[in-house]
């Protein structure tokens, strides 16, 4: 069967599965739309948990990521894993024994104050918009790449199936329809990993593989750095960022990970607290079956890439010559080539093919004599330094398009392909429906029940959160559409504020009783506003990297965020009166197991 | 609550040092092998990969894996210890 037979059939079938299970778990009261009824067993919500978690980010960019930056990738890798650690010891076990919907929740009574709530709310809205955005990106990138629609139909589509299992299921279709998606995302992400790993190295295990020596008797990894400084990059397994650099930004990532409202809101939906910290358990182990195959995938992609676009004698390949892959993801936008030394070949070495937009090609409307698409930006000239690589670099490859491009590139059967296709998708949707929920969550429940009036009923309550979801789906399709030019720093900015301004206000209020309103909103204040500062600083306000505060980039100035909130809120707590004594109880009582219930509602 | 005060003392200082032991250990395969040490680590051969990079890109991943569980057993064990179970 054809790729696009094939493709359709997966995208397809996988479509029918997930309304199939929206209509078959509707929901009815508020509290199966916020928690699932708070009785999903730990093993489902585990795989739900994984499926929300593992976002096009995880499915496609962070494999792609790791390709282009070998080690420092290592932070993103450990950061979005042992975040869970931190979430399992230190916050899951007793937001669940707290027993609410929501982050806002906690935070607005733990602190007894509205302004903390409407603080934690817009929080909540911010990391969740921005990390939407990407999502919708995935979604078109996918289909335009496999469905030869147009990356807009591809998001009006994506839509309307979030539209069914969010707005109808709520939380109890989205955790049932996460654990499908979990099951299609996992195979989709590791059999192409297997193929590629048995191909090259003979192993099928990435993890193993990636530590094999090849038929020239040199290992994986020594070949990659040997190949990376022959065309004049870093070593792949050694790093461009500074240790402090990566230091901070792996907290960063920790701590932004375990403060991610979308991800703790799972915890409320198991039966117990014991529930929650197996939960966690269970997840980490999923997530791990996905993240332990990236380094493999990464590697060998890169390698693949390497010698297919410059060919066995390392000199470049003639553009006619070149696979179909090649010439597809060209005709994206996402892959870009310019003909610089004028020799008709494809040439892949370190430095920009073309200026401007960092790099990356602007196509024109015309083909030039090979065929190629024409742009309008490439860099002039064709010198390069002859010390450090043998030509000047000829060509743009979007990071986003490895994983896709990976089996195309090892030549895999078309059913890998059209898996791996059916599993980005499932892995955008999964992630933008726990997005979408959290968010309209955060509108209906925080926002009108708990802040703005009280009085409307759990009918209306829910009308509020499909309401809100619906609104929701159309921005997050808008961001899809429309994205934003600077997708980086915008999820950059989530984890920096989760990390800046949720989580030390969670950890605070679980571990020091004596924390206050003040001292609490004082914090998040600081957190949040020296994070936004500093990277609104050097995105758009023309900082350049030599400024850095210690040489942190923005991507770990969370980590200062976070430090800066702990002392503030510190100092301000211990100079204004303790909390309440009914709050000190509650605290007291959350660090007790026993008697958690089910997630209430008062 | 149906447990004393002193009770519940105690048992919250359990867990602390639970929770700060696997720290202490999270914060070494992660910061420590793969970050502040990563250099002299990857000196070393293992199994194909330099010690350092494994770390950062495949042991520290499943060192946290086996962190949670272990967790999860000493607390279920510490609970039923104080009887506050579920």
């Amino acid at each position: 069967m054809s790729l696009d037979v094939l493709t359709f059939l997966f995208v397809g079938g996988s479509f029918a599965l997930y309304i199939g299970i929206a209509i078959w778990a509707r929901a009815g009261s508020t509290k199966e739309f916020y928690v699932a009824g708070g009785g999903v067993p730990p093993i489902a919500n585990g795989m739900a948990t994984a499926a929300d978690w593992m976002s096009a980010a995880s499915f496609i960019s962070l494999a792609g990521l790791v390709s282009f930056v070998g080690r420092d990738g290592s932070a993103y890798l450990m950061g979005w894993t042992g975040g869970y650690v931190l979430l399992a010891l230190t916050l899951a076990p007793y937001l669940r024994k707290f027993g609410k919907f929501t982050v806002p929740d906690f935070i607005g009574d733990r602190y007894y104050s509205q302004t903390a709530r409407v603080i934690a709310v817009v929080c909540t809205i911010v990391i969740s918009f921005t990390y939407v955005a990407g999502q919708m990106r995935g979604v078109g990138i996918v289909f335009s790449r496999y469905l030869h629609v147009d990356i807009d139909t591809g998001v009006y589509i994506g839509m309307t199936i979030v539209f069914f299992y969010a707005v109808l299921g709520g939380m109890k279709g989205i955790t049932y329809t996460q654990v499908a998606q979990y099951v299609v995302l996992i195979l989709a992400f590791t059999v192409p990993a297997f193929f590629l790993s048995a191909q090259v190295t003979g192993h099928i295990l990435p993890q193993i593989g990636l530590g094999a020596t090849l038929d020239s008797g040199m290992s994986v990894l020594a070949t990659l750095d040997q190949l990376s400084v022959d065309l004049g990059f870093n070593q792949y397994t050694s790093g461009k960022k500074s240790t402090i650099d990566l230091f901070f930004l792996t907290v960063a990532l920790m701590c932004g990970t375990a403060g991610l409202p979308h991800v703790i809101v799972r915890f409320f939906t198991v039966p117990r607290v014991k529930d929650a910290r197996l939960s966690a358990g269970y997840a980490l182990i999923f997530i791990a079956l996905l993240y332990t195959a990236v380094p493999g995938v990464a590697g060998f992609g890169r390698v693949n890439l390497i010698q297919t676009i410059n060919g066995a004698d390392g000199t470049g390949t003639a553009y006619s010559e070149m696979p179909d892959w090649f010439k597809q993801w060209e005709n994206t936008g996402l892959l870009g080539w310019a003909d610089r030394n004028g020799d008709g070949k494809v040439q892949y070495a370190s430095g920009a093919a073309f200026t401007a937009k960092k790099g990356k090609p602007i196509f024109s409307d015309e083909r030039g004599e090979h065929g190629q698409r024409m742009t309008t930006n490439p860099t002039p000239g064709a010198e390069f330094d002859a010390a450090k690589q043998p030509f000047a670099n000829e060509v743009y490859v979007d990071r986003d398009i490895m994983v896709l491009a990976n089996p195309d590139i090892a030549q895999l059967p078309n059913w890998v392909i059209a898996l791996v296709a059916a599993g980005a998708v499932a892995a955008a949707l999964s992630t933008a429906a726990g997005l979408l929920l959290v968010i309209s969550t955060a509108i209906s429940h925080d926002l009108m029940k708990k802040t703005i009036n009280p009085n409307i009923n759990d009918k209306q309550e829910l009308m509020f959160a499909r309401l809100a979801a619906i609104v929701a789906i159309v921005i997050a399709g808008y961001f899809g559409i429309n994205p934003p030019g600077f997708v980086a720093q915008v999820v950059a900015l989530a984890f920096g504020l989760a990390c800046a301004s949720v989580f030390p206000a969670i950890i605070m209020g679980i571990f020091w009783t004596r924390h206050n309103s003040q001292g609490a909103i004082a914090g998040m204040l600081v957190g949040l506003v020296t994070t936004m500062a500093y990277m609104y600083y050097f995105a758009f306000g023309g900082g350049s990297p030599d400024e850095y505060f210690m040489g942190i980039s923005p991507g770990g100035f969370g980590t200062v965020g976070a430090i800066l909130h702990v002392v503030v809120g510190y100092v301000v707590s211990s100079m204004t009166p303790p909390p309440p004594q009914e709050i000190q109880d509650v605290v007291a009582d959350l660090r007790i197991p026993r008697g958690a219930g089910e997630a209430h509602d008062h | 609550m149906s447990i004393s005060n002193d009770q519940a003392q105690a048992y919250w200082r359990e867990n602390l040092r639970i929770i700060m032991t696997h720290l202490a250990i999270w914060f070494v395969v992660s910061y420590g092998a793969a970050i502040l040490f990563v250099e002299q680590l990857n000196e070393i051969p293992f199994f194909g990969f330099p010690l350092g990079f494994w770390f950062g890109q495949q042991g520290s991943i499943f060192v946290f894996v086996i962190l949670i569980w272990t967790y999860v057993f000493s607390m279920n064990k510490l609970d039923e210890k104080y009887d506050v179970h579920e």
